[in-house]
């Protein structure tokens, strides 16, 4: 049914379809909302779940470890520092095999204090192994939600679905909402193989040495290698029930593009507007939007980026030191290709600053208009 | 009964965890010890307040009285700081 839904009620929602037994959560601007519904969720019991009350956000996924571990799908939250705080226990739940889902709202870091919107949150979390997917509307959230479920508790690893920073999280847009029956159909019950059970008792992730460390990793990258094929197939299944398609990226009149420009969040939704405007003018330009960026997509990066003739990639974040992180990322996918396109590192609209359909056009006009990028970075907007 | 760690040959073999396959009871860490605590039997009412703190389930019920298991026991004195009849020392282990 088609309601009217904020970016964090469609996640609550997601988690309230998924059936999640537990949801371990601290609030923090701007996430308070998610955890707001669900516990209304609970107490009207719309939703059959425990709702934990924790002092921390590194209690909420340390909670959320432990009812993964007895065989409980598990839900939570946050942003920012909450997420910065919680990620000794990201790595956790990697190491310890638990498909938690963790809805993260990208608010950028302080200080300065800020709640507005940029990625570096969720990218710092880039290499503890859990699965990243970037939305750009808000029945994205829902579906993706339902979604990771189902391909986490096949890998074995956590997943962190992100959402822009007011950009989306306050902005309600239309939701087809499915009914309960047809998710049931589609996302099955978890039952893990091994659970915390005194009636078959079993310790997990004890003292691992040099000979035994290294082969667990390996089956990690194993996993998350897996991700990359379940999340299609899982992806067009439910595109199949559901009429909503989904893979690890989004193409945009690219087939004819000469210029491509990269791009994830709410960014992208907005470059969808200018890359129409711009066609009228008759530029062959297009968009590939990455939305899951853990495992990162590298051969449909190679297979869509090879052989046109630039590249501009849009990055609200930043390696200090470095650069752009999808720029880096798609860099190092291209490397050893031949044929490869010269690429236009771009930083925009770090903390929340507006990115709006005139920048990404400028944005685009530039890469057109210069033979080859100067710097690694390309500032856009910041006042020098 | 001492027992050796199992490790695998190939990652293909392992579980996704590490994951015990049985207990660590092999594992003895009274060799850990510094300090041993001894209970004075003569004062000790019974009360089983050493058996319920000690951390490392190493004091055992044998006839109603309370027995520290020295094999593994690691010498914490949380036994020691709990009983309340104060009839729990500490003596220097002889090795």
């Amino acid at each position: 049914m088609k309601q009217v839904i904020m970016g964090n009620h469609a996640l609550s929602y997601g988690a309230m379809l998924s059936r999640v037994q537990v949801i371990a959560a601290y609030p923090i601007t701007p996430q308070t909302q998610v955890v707001e519904l669900l516990s209304e969720m609970c107490a009207d019991k719309r939703l059959d779940a425990e709702f934990v009350k924790v002092e921390s956000e590194h209690s909420a996924l340390a909670a959320c470890c432990g009812s993964s571990a007895v065989g409980a799908r598990s839900f939570t939250a946050t942003s920012a520092q909450g997420l910065a705080l919680m990620h000794e226990m990201i790595h956790w739940a990697v190491g310890g095999r638990l498909p938690i889902v963790v809805g993260n709202i990208n608010r950028a870091m302080g200080p300065p204090w800020t709640i507005w919107t940029d990625q570096n949150d969720s990218l710092s979390q880039r290499d503890t192994g859990s699965l990243q997917f970037y939305a750009q509307g808000n029945q994205e959230v829902m579906d993706t939600v339902i979604q990771a479920f189902k391909v986490c508790e096949q890998v074995l690893l956590p997943s962190i679905i992100v959402l822009d920073a007011f950009t989306l999280s306050h902005t309600s847009e239309v939701v087809d909402v499915p009914d309960q029956e047809l998710v049931d159909k589609y996302l099955p019950p978890f039952n893990p193989r091994y659970i915390l059970d005194p009636k078959e008792p079993h310790t997990f992730g004890g003292l691992t040495g040099p000979d035994g460390y290294f082969e667990l990793r390996y089956k990690i990258e194993e996993a998350i290698q897996d991700a990359k094929g379940l999340i299609k197939e899982t992806g067009k299944e439910f595109g199949e029930l559901f009429g909503r398609k989904y893979g690890l990226v989004e193409k945009y009149k690219l087939d004819d593009a000469e210029i491509v420009l990269v791009a994830s969040s709410t960014i992208a939704s907005t470059a969808h507007v200018a890359i129409d405007e711009l066609r009228e003018e008759g530029k062959k330009v297009g968009l590939l939007r990455v939305r899951v960026f853990r495992p990162f997509p590298s051969e449909e990066i190679r297979e869509l980026l090879i052989g046109r003739k630039k590249v501009a990639v849009i990055d609200r974040n930043i390696s200090f030191g470095h650069g752009g992180i999808f720029a880096q990322e798609i860099k190092s996918a291209l490397f050893n290709c031949e044929n490869k396109p010269p690429l236009w590192g771009y930083i925009a609209g770090i903390g929340g600053r507006d990115v709006t359909v005139e920048h990404i056009k400028e944005i685009v006009n530039d890469t057109i208009q210069s033979d080859k990028p100067e710097k690694d970075i390309i500032w856009k907007g910041v006042r020098v | 009964m001492s027992k050796k760690k199992i490790v695998y040959d190939s990652a293909k073999d392992i579980p996704l965890n590490a994951m015990s396959v049985d207990t660590m009871s092999f594992n003895k860490t009274g060799a850990w010890r510094n300090v041993r605590p001894v209970i004075d039997y003569e004062n000790c009412i019974d009360c089983m307040i050493c058996w319920k703190f000690c951390p490392d389930i190493s004091i055992y019920i044998k006839d109603g009285r309370p027995v520290i298991d020295y094999e593994y026991c690691k010498g914490c004195g949380i036994c020691v700081e709990e009983c309340p009849r104060k009839c729990i020392s500490l003596e220097k282990e002889g090795r």
